[in-house]
Formats: structure tokens, C-alpha cells, sequence
């Protein structure tokens, strides 16, 4: 007992010692499981909100690590910003539970469920696991596309309101430039677009489902048999003769995906593997719209190129 | 709003038009500039115009969303009952573009009705944010073999493979939830079947915690299993092997450190994660096998039958974590805990347990369904045991005993869903020679094992064990152990 008497000891110096949280600034400390959501909170929040993510961009954000120090960092959060529908049902619950801040627990001002407002995708109407990983509450990947990124903004800038009225008025105006400017964009991105509608696609998860719809893709299938289960032999063996007759063009990833098997069906097919990122990563695609941006410039390259076996 | 492309004609013109100028624009061929200074006029104009019906639309859409939220609110609780979600169908048509890309259909009619509700359908137990508790199942099953045909002589824990052959060892009905917003609660019943078939109940963990204290403190109160170390904290269907190590079969016994009582935990503000536990416990039983339990001899001494005489002769559990993220990838925790509490050898004597921890884990940034990934992890535990003096024939003096042991246990992930372990153990002690020798006798014990997980609701996991000891059946033995799990309703994260 002596001994944790004098670690409660040290520890208390190191605290009263540590300014830097004593005297935090007066920024508004905004946690995003995700780094979408994270940019979405800057562009409505910027200078106002201090934003940190849990999840790294180029993670599978499914199985994400319920490390210790996010306890540390949600502990401190006067927002937290979660995508819903299941997204983070592996690895945020435990951190929530210890992390014991009451700004940010279910239905607080503080806590921002993305998922609220968006109509999802592919709500299953009966709940089976034998059918693969299907979320209860629908599709979670939405945040590829624009116009519920924009419901994002929204539902977020009503939650930086109600927490810091002081500054609603920063925040309503970074969320109308931010709807302007998707708005502004929206329009160039499905003109870019507009050659390729109709284009079937394969993706590997159901991640690019809300993106397809937005511009006119047509995702006809996926190198998972089922939501959340590793390809197999099985199901690609049905999926290359499908992708053939319908002339898919595209085989769509996420950066953390492994290769053999798009690669693999690539090969045997006339689609081509494009990774996609689905995150705004700091280097390429600082913001949300350049994360857009960039997308679906590479999506219009791929497409503008000839199939690979006509 | 994607409907304003179908029902403006002059959307498709201009994105015709657009598509034209496009290629010129950027080859820099102005050869009529003034035809496509007009036409870019032309296009300003509808394109303020396509703006002006998207607001439009958008505007009418939210009025629906709202309308449609204040519909779907005032009837979720008894569609939830049911089975049926509330029917997104109506909120999809309004705000979603239509799934087909095909362009006659003006209305979005070609949603799928959602199927009325049949008696022959499965009725779904509800999870998540749709209920008010989350419930599971999970059962654990073995199977193996082992050199010795008497197995509880080379496995430690209840919930290990108990004899050559099968084994349910732990079939449990797992609740949790929000009680209210002041608490969480949990429970955990366990079923198992023992050598002869009968079936045991155990009320494995019952407690409520803490959601809104202030100063980050947080308290658990009912039957739990200490927080000390990492291990005793786990559920068997958490473990990464078939049988829980030997250290913690020695000081913690068959069943772990758990017993009523509560505890305070103070999260500590440091930069990095800190936490600081204190359990207050009952001391008494085989759920506190180095404590006041009556049932188990320890070191020749006849257990007394002690009873709680003042607040020192409960159980003391504090524990000290604390965790770092070495790199992005790579994150270390660290923690030391302690046990203290009276023991049943003599009518003032105590048992001390220390225990340190470490955990280390590296997972890369570009992990794809949790792998790969690499993880460490070990226990060192000692015991000092305060014995009392013994009378009689077989005179015992008043003597302190100690014991200690470790394991570590190194987990590739090497691809996904595919794991593989290896485990050592060892345990040893000052004690030979005293009655019951064996039981505290030095042993050893290797276990590689490799477990696919189809997917995070089951597992099928394969054990080789090599024990080596004076305790063990002819010096030393093989056992070969496969473990099923499953896993029915609601997955609980795990912790890290």
C-alpha cells in the first residue's frame, strides 16, 4: 500500500506541474472516431475547435484498437463525434464506459451520432447473422457522399451551438461556406462524372455504396461473399463470369485492403482495381472536398481509360 | 434532389453542353469566342437555376425528414418490440437518389415493400442502441486428449478441459446495459457441465457501475472479478488459450479472484492514460482461494473457519495502470496490482499477493479487419502466505511461505482471421516438502496453439500443451485441446 500511497504521490506532482493541461486552451475540444468526420468538424468548427481522431485514416475503421490513451482523450472531449450505425460497435463502447465524461454520454448536446439525419442505405428488415455482418441500423459508409456530408455539417454545427453559444454564430457561417462550396462543387463533380452513369462496379466492402448512388455508379456486387467475410474462392468464382457478362469496369478498394484478390479478379476480367481512399488524409487530401476531389478525379481517370479487355 | 436531373430536361443539355466545352476549354481552342462566351452565359444562368430547384427540393425534403422523425418517434417503441425497424423506406425515397440509374420513372416507386410481419418469422432479439439490454450467449466447447487419464492433475481452472474427451466448460448468458443515467449494469450467469454431466450455475458477475460521478471517479458495486492484472479480468471466451496459466490457477484458483464488494477508480489526469483502482471485497471462499477459504489446505495447515472481526479482515485489491503509444502502431500498457487480505491457516495470519503486468501491441496503420497484428503479453505473481503454527502430531510452526510464477504469451495475427500463439509457464515455490507437497511443487509448461476466427462471433482454436513437474503424472505431458466457440446476439467490445 505504501508504495501506490507514493506513485498517488508523484503522480499528483506531475499533474500540478503539467500547465498545459491546467491551462488548456480555450478551444473547443472536438474528438472524431474517424478522419471524414474529423475533416467535417474542422471545416465547420476551424480555429474555434481543437479536433483529434481516434481512428487513423488509413485504417479499417470496423476493427480499430480501443487503446487506452483514447480513454485519456474522449475524458476530455467536450464533443465527440461518432458515424453511428454500428460503425465503431467494436471498439468505442469500452472506451466510452471508462472514459466517464457525462458532456459527451448518449444524448448529451456533446455527443454527435453522423448517422442521425442520413437516410441509410440498406437497412436490413431482418436481422440474421448467417446473412454476414450486416449493421441493424443500415449502411454506415456515408460519408463519401456530399450531400450527407452536408447533413453532417449540419447535425455537427447544431452540436457546436448547443455547447458553445458563444460562438454559434462562427459555426453557422463556416457551415453555410462549407454547403456552398459543396454545393459549388457538387455540380462539377457530377458533370465530371456524367460521362460514366450507369458504369457497373464491384467494390470489396459496402463502403462505396452512398458514393455510387451520388454519381451514378452501379455497384453490382462485392469481392466479399458477405458483409465482412473475406473473399473466397467460391464466391469469386461466380463473381468474375457476373462482373464478365455485365462488363464491370471497375474494381473499387480501400487503401488497407489486401490485393491478391482484386488483383486476382482483375485479372480474369475486364475491370481494373482502383483504390479509393475514403479518408482525408493529411498529406494528399487535407479537407473533405479534396478528398472528394481527388476521388473522383481518379475515378473519371480510370474510367476515361479503355477497358482493359475490350 | 437527384430527381431535379430527371425532371429538368435542360439539366441534361447542359451537362451536354458542358461535356462539349469541356475538351475545348482545357485543349485551349477558342477558335468562336464569342459563340462560347455566350453559351457559358447560357450555362451561368442554368446553372443558377439547377441551384436554385436543388434548394428548393432540399427544403421540402427536410420539412419530410422532419415530419417523417416526429411520424417514426411516436411509434419506435412498439415497432422495436416487434422485430420491425421503423420503415426507413419513405425517409430513403424522400432524401436518397434512387438505386437504379435508370431515367424514366419519374417517382421513386421502385423501393421494396418492406414484408408484413408473418408468425412464422423468427422473432429477433433486438441489440444495440434498438433495446434497452444487450444480450448474449456464448458457449464454449473442448476437446482433446491428454498422455494422463487424469486431466484436472494437469489443468488449473474450471473453465479448462476437465477430463480426456469433451468439455462444456462455460456456456454463458451474458446482459448489459443502461439502467438508468446514473448507472450501467451487468450480468453474467455461467452454465457449465462437470466429469458427470451435471450442470453448474454460477452467478459469475453481477454489478453496477457508475456513469456520472464527478472528479473522474467512477465506483462498481455487486460480484466482480478484481481488477488485478489482466487475466483475472477476462471472461474464458476472451482468453487466447484453451486453459488460464498456471500462476493464475495457483493464486487465484479454479474459479479467479472475484467475490462482492465494491470499488473506486480514479482516472488520472496525466497526458497519458492512468488509472488507479481499489477494491474493497469479501474475503472469504473459493473465489478468494488465497484468502479466508475454507474448502482448500494450504502448506498442512487445517483451514479455520475465520470470521470478518474488523474492516482489515476484508479484501484489498488496488491495481495501477498505465498506458503509452510508443509509436502509431505500437502501445504499451503496464500495471501492478495487489491482493491483501486474512488468511484461514491461523486466526491472525494474512496473505499477499503482488502481481505486475505488461501488454504490448503492435498493429499497423494499414490493418484491414484487425490484421495483422503482433501482441505481448505477461504476468509475474507472488504470494507471500503468513502460516500458521500447527499442533498435534505433525507439528507446524508459525512461518511465512512464498510462491511465484509467470507467463508470457507472444500472438501473431498473421493474416486475417488466422492467429497464432505461443504461451509459457512457469510456476515454482519455497514450500516443497510441506504437506500437501505437490500441490505447490515447481512446474512448467509450453503451449503453441493457432485459432481461426471465421468471424468475430466464433472460433475454432487448436492447443498443444507439454507440462513438465513433480506434480504431473509421470514427470511430464502431452495434451492436445481444440476449443469451439460461439457466440449468439450482441458482441461486447473488448477491452484493449
Amino acid at each position: 500500500m505504501n508504495v501506490f500511497a507514493r506513485l498517488l504521490v508523484m503522480i499528483l506532482v506531475a499533474i500540478v506541474g503539467d500547465s498545459s493541461l491546467t491551462h488548456a486552451a480555450d478551444k473547443l475540444k472536438v474528438v472524431a472516431t474517424t478522419a471524414d468526420l474529423a475533416a467535417v468538424a474542422r471545416a465547420v468548427g476551424g480555429d474555434d475547435v481543437d479536433v483529434t481522431t481516434l481512428a487513423r485514416p488509413t485504417e479499417d475503421p470496423h476493427f480499430v484498437d480501443a487503446k487506452p490513451s483514447f480513454i485519456r482523450i474522449v475524458n476530455q472531449a467536450d464533443v465527440l463525434i461518432e458515424g453511428g450505425a454500428s460503425l465503431e460497435a467494436g471498439w468505442l463502447p469500452p472506451i466510452l464506459d471508462s472514459a466517464r465524461n457525462s458532456k459527451i454520454s448518449p444524448g448529451s448536446p456533446g455527443r454527435v451520432v453522423a448517422a442521425q439525419g442520413i437516410a441509410l442505405l440498406e437497412v436490413p428488415t431482418q436481422l440474421d447473422r448467417s446473412m454476414g455482418d450486416v449493421h441493424p441500423q443500415g449502411n454506415p459508409h456515408f460519408m463519401l457522399d456530399p450531400v450527407a456530408a452536408k447533413t453532417v455539417a449540419q447535425t455537427i454545427a447544431t452540436a457546436f451551438c448547443a455547447v458553445d453559444h458563444a460562438r454559434c454564430t462562427d459555426y453557422q457561417d463556416a457551415l453555410g461556406r462549407f454547403r456552398a462550396a459543396i454545393d459549388g462543387k457538387l455540380l462539377a463533380w457530377q458533370t465530371t462524372l456524367a460521362p460514366f452513369k450507369g458504369t457497373k462496379v464491384v467494390t470489396y466492402h459496402k463502403d462505396f455504396d452512398y458514393f455510387a448512388e451520388r454519381f451514378g455508379l452501379e455497384v453490382i456486387d462485392t469481392l466479399e461473399p458477405k458483409p465482412g467475410i473475406p473473399p473466397s474462392p467460391t464466391h469469386l468464382t461466380e463473381l468474375i463470369p457476373k462482373m464478365r457478362s455485365a462488363h464491370a469496369r471497375l474494381i473499387l478498394i480501400e487503401p488497407y485492403r489486401e490485393r491478391n484478390n482484386p488483383d486476382f479478379v482483375a485479372e480474369h476480367t475486364e475491370a481494373r482495381v482502383l483504390v479509393l481512399p475514403a479518408m482525408p488524409d493529411a498529406k494528399d487530401t487535407p479537407d473533405y472536398i479534396a478528398l472528394v476531389d481527388s476521388d473522383v478525379r481518379q475515378l473519371a481517370a480510370a474510367l476515361g481509360e479503355k477497358p482493359a479487355r475490350p | 434532389m437527384e430527381r431535379a436531373w430527371r425532371r429538368c430536361p435542360f439539366v441534361a443539355a447542359f451537362l451536354v453542353a458542358a461535356m462539349a466545352v469541356e475538351p475545348m476549354t482545357s485543349g485551349g481552342q477558342t477558335s468562336q469566342p464569342d459563340e462560347l462566351r455566350q453559351e457559358l452565359e447560357e450555362m451561368k444562368e442554368q446553372l443558377r437555376r439547377v441551384q436554385e430547384q436543388m434548394k428548393k427540393q432540399e427544403a421540402i425534403i427536410q420539412k419530410q425528414q422532419v415530419v417523417i422523425d416526429k411520424l417514426t418517434a411516436q411509434k419506435p417503441a412498439a415497432a422495436a418490440v416487434g422485430g420491425a425497424p421503423p420503415p426507413p423506406e419513405q425517409v430513403q425515397a424522400a432524401a436518397a437518389p434512387p438505386t437504379a440509374p435508370a431515367p424514366a420513372p419519374p417517382a421513386p416507386t421502385t423501393e421494396k415493400p418492406r414484408e408484413p410481419w408473418s408468425p412464422s418469422q423468427p422473432i429477433t432479439l433486438l441489440s444495440g442502441a434498438r433495446g434497452y439490454m444487450n444480450i448474449s450467449f456464448d458457449a464454449l466447447m473442448d476437446f482433446g486428449w491428454s498422455t494422463t487419464a487424469n486431466v484436472t492433475a494437469i489443468e488449473t481452472g474450471d473453465h479448462d478441459p476437465l477430463q480426456r474427451g469433451f468439455t462444456l466448460p462455460n456456456e454463458e448468458i451474458f446482459l448489459d446495459g443502461a439502467v438508468d443515467p446514473y448507472f450501467k449494469g451487468l450480468a453474467d450467469l455461467v452454465f457449465k457441465l462437470d466429469e458427470n454431466n451435471n450442470t453448474d450455475v454460477e452467478l459469475e458477475e453481477v454489478y453496477l457501475t457508475t456513469t456520472s460521478l464527478p472528479w473522474n471517479l467512477q465506483t462498481k458495486a455487486g460480484q466482480f472479478f478484481s481488477e488485478f492484472g489482466r487475466i483475472n479480468q477476462q471472461h474464458p471466451h476472451a482468453w487466447d488459450f484453451v486453459d488460464q496459466p498456471l500462476v493464475i490457477g495457483r493464486m487465484f484458483g479454479p474459479e479467479g479472484l472475484r467475490n462482492p464488494g465494491t470499488r473506486l477508480s480514479w482516472l488520472v489526469p496525466t497526458p497519458f492514460y492512468s488509472e488507479i483502482f481499489l477494491a474493497v471485497q469479501n474475503s472469504q471462499g473459493e473465489t478468494a482461494y488465497s484468502f479466508r477459504n475454507s474448502g482448500t489446505e494450504f502448506f498442512g495447515r487445517p483451514p479455520l473457519d475465520r470470521t470478518v472481526r474488523n474492516p482489515g479482515d476484508l479484501l484489498y485489491v488496488p491495481r495501477l495502470v498505465a498506458s503509452f503509444d510508443l509509436t502509431d502502431s505500437q502501445t504499451l500498457v503496464t500495471g501492478a496490482s495487489g491482493a491483501f487480505a486474512p488468511n484461514d491457516s491461523g486466526t491472525s495470519t494474512r496473505t499477499q499477493i503482488y502481481g505486475g503486468d505488461l501488454y504490448w501491441k503492435w498493429k499497423p496503420s494499414w490493418q484491414a479487419g484487425g490484421f495483422p497484428f503482433l501482441a505481448f503479453q505477461t504476468e509475474a505473481l507472488g504470494r507471500r502466505f503468513e502460516a500458521g503454527p500447527v499442533g498435534g502430531a505433525a507439528p507446524l510452526p508459525s512461518q511465512a511461505l512464498y510462491d511465484w510464477g509467470i507467463y508470457s504469451q507472444l500472438l501473431y495475427g498473421f493474416t486475417q482471421r488466422w492467429v497464432a500463439g505461443v504461451r509459457a509457464d512457469w510456476v515454482s515455490s519455497n514450500a516443497n516438502g510441506l504437506p500437501p507437497a505437490d500441490r505447490l511443487a515447481g512446474r512448467f509448461r509450453w503451449s503453441p496453439n493457432l485459432t481461426f476466427y471465421p468471424t468475430e462471433f466464433s472460433k475454432i482454436r487448436l492447443q498443444y500443451n507439454y507440462d513438465h513437474g513433480k506434480t504431473i503424472p509421470n514427470g511430464d505431458d502431452s495434451s492436445v485441446w481444440m476449443q469451439v466457440e460461439f457466440l449468439l446476439g450482441s458482441h461486447a467490445a473488448h477491452k484493449f
